[in-house]
């Protein structure tokens, strides 16, 4: 076990995050780059990509980030873990070996954790898993589900990773694993943390989601005195500096802007947590209420004293199924009667496509500059909206439905309310695809047996 | 006295499926004693309105002097399938600091965030627009 702190760098946040950062990550000197590339909705997105082509269904950004940090790797300066696999890791991991080849490289390890994948098996898994799938959110019956499943993914934890890392690899390539465990798996193999070191298991989690947003805990999306964050346009990604204890300090690269401190960091700390005196994770369940956040100043926060208890018996997973389509159209009007100008224009709206024999199965109607964000939250005013923009949203069955609804918005340019319809079109890009998520739980019974680690070596 | 949320708390909001979760933060231990004892999740559920149509929870984090509350139904149906402009509400974070509480001891002065100054974004904008 190495008696010096391991350093992991959180190095992308989500799917189209930039890897400009990474550089900065590498110079600073890191022994794991963890990518996580993959929200709820990224499935989804990928779901698509898998639908059109099924040499698709990853990040295809792997290969920028790979092209970045590849030659750190050759010399042995860092590994990489990355959930870019998304829905098709072996894809990924075909993508990461042309990457490779394509930069004159050999001797990679490349790895793939495989298993969390449940499709093939829906049917088996609902009649013999104890949730039967009901959704988790809800508690309704996988019966009521609007459609049928699209993906399938359960939420893997942290040691296969480890094990990939135990077996030599260099790059290790998931799919739908916890975000945290991109973190907590390179934790295990270098310290040996055994599956019920609790306390040890929770701290390494807490690193993990503190790490999984890349700038967000570095002073992105910080609601703290953020105008005063240096060069916000140098934002960095962060680093954890963790030792075998799990004591870990959060910190970033010297040379860049951003911040860390105690309030950027607990601003992560309880984002998308539910509960966060028992943060549920595949390995352990965290309570990040026991943390002790130190602020070192220099851009470093200690953060020590984690506990954890005994994880549960279930993984969370996650199913797509189609919930029909979209469209979409934003409309500006000018003052006076900005306001009253747009409520008319919806309401013109709804009643031509009505006429049409077009049939919405649900609107949204939302007055920029008046409450579109704020809704009943905001409060009622006297005061006139120099402008609005009408934003409408409708969802359809069908494609061509959807299409067709925004067409009878056309000749309202010359039809509706005066001065006539400004940016019409804007934000038009024509219908979009409706995915309905449905989490729930499956019995890790289940699914440990179907997990596997390969080794491919170019 | 009445005053805005915003006046002396941090927030950050973010989602998993229909579910929102907003965070806010105190910046001392008056101001946590003051939002443990006045923003409970019935307030927050009445503030949201039609925004979040099932129930909220609300959890105590007293280390970070913060609080989490569970919006259920509270996207539209869930990212992918949401109409909302703001499919995550991201935007539901500003959205709870808007809300309005008494200050019943006056003894207790909760530190009060400063407003924003951006006069170095106003530099850089209007040396690259004419």
């Amino acid at each position: 076990m190495p008696d010096r702190a391991i350093r992991l760098g959180g190095g992308q946040g989500f799917y189209g995050d930039s890897p400009r950062a990474v550089q900065g990550l590498l110079d600073a000197g890191i022994d794991y780059l963890c990518l996580e590339a993959l929200a709820e909705l990224t499935l989804a997105i990928l779901q698509k990509d898998r639908a059109r082509d099924e040499s698709l269904g990853y990040t295809r950004d792997l290969p920028r980030y790979l092209s970045a940090a590849i030659p750190a790797v050759l010399d042995g300066r860092t590994k990489i873990v990355t959930n870019a696999g998304g829905i098709n890791p072996r894809a990924a991991a075909h993508a990461a070996v042309e990457t490779a080849k394509q930069l004159g490289v050999s001797g990679l390890k490349i790895a793939t954790v495989l298993g969390d994948d449940l499709m093939a098996r829906l049917p088996d898994v609902q009649a013999s898993t104890a949730s039967a799938l009901a959704n988790v959110e809800t508690g309704a019956a996988f019966s009521s589900m609007g459609g049928d499943a699209l993906f399938f993914s359960a939420y893997l934890g942290a040691f296969p990773i480890a094990e990939a890392l135990a077996q030599g690899a260099d790059i290790v390539i998931t799919g739908r694993v916890a975000d945290a465990a991109l973190f907590l798996g390179p934790l295990i193999y270098e310290f040996g943390w055994a599956r019920n070191d609790w306390d040890r298991l929770a701290a390494g989690v807490l690193v993990g989601h503190l790490l999984e947003c890349s700038g967000q805990v570095a002073g992105g999306n910080f609601s703290g005195e953020w105008w005063t964050v240096p060069e916000p346009w140098k934002l960095p990604y962060p680093i954890a500096e963790v030792t075998a204890d799990g004591t870990a300090i959060i910190t970033k690269p010297v040379a860049s802007g951003g911040r860390v401190d105690v309030d950027t960091v607990r601003h992560q700390l309880l984002y998308e947590v539910h509960d966060p005196a028992a943060y549920l994770s595949p390995d352990v369940v965290a309570d990040f209420t026991s943390a002790q956040l130190t602020d070192l100043g220099d851009d470093r926060v200690e953060v020590r004293d984690v506990r954890g208890t005994p994880a549960t018996d279930t993984y969370k997973a996650l199913l797509a199924y189609p919930a029909g389509w979209s469209g979409e159209t934003r409309i500006a009007f000018s003052w006076p009667d900005a306001e009253e100008k747009a409520r008319a224009l919806t309401a013109i709206f709804m009643k031509r496509v009505e006429l049409a024999d077009l049939t919405v199965d649900e609107w949204e109607v939302e007055f920029w500059g008046v409450n579109a964000l704020g809704g009943d939250t905001v409060p009622p005013t006297d005061a006139e909206a120099p402008e609005v923009v009408a934003r409408v949203s409708w969802r359809c069955a069908d494609q061509r439905t959807a299409a067709a609804v925004g067409r009878e918005l056309v000749p309202l340019a010359l039809g509706g309310p005066p001065a006539g319809m400004t940016g019409i079109g804007r934000g038009g890009a024509g219908p979009s695809e409706l995915l309905g998520i449905w989490p729930t739980l499956v019995d890790k019974q289940l699914v440990d047996p179907g997990v596997t680690v390969t080794l491919e070596e170019i | 006295m009445r005053t805005q949320l915003r006046d002396f708390c941090g927030y950050r909001a973010g989602d998993k499926g229909d579910t929102s979760d907003v965070a806010l933060f105190a910046y001392d231990d008056a101001g946590y004693e003051l939002i443990l004892r006045e923003v409970t999740a019935e307030r927050v559920k009445e503030h949201f309105g039609s925004l979040v149509r099932g129930e909220v929870v609300r959890y105590e984090a007293a280390n970070v002097r913060a609080l989490n509350f569970v919006l259920r139904g509270a996207l539209g149906g869930g990212g992918p399938r949401s109409l909302r402009s703001d499919n995550l509400g991201k935007s539901l974070g500003g959205a709870l600091v808007r809300m309005e509480i008494d200050v019943l001891d006056r003894s207790v002065t909760p530190a009060r965030r400063p407003r924003p100054d951006v006069s170095w974004a106003d530099t850089i904008i209007a040396a690259r627009v004419g």
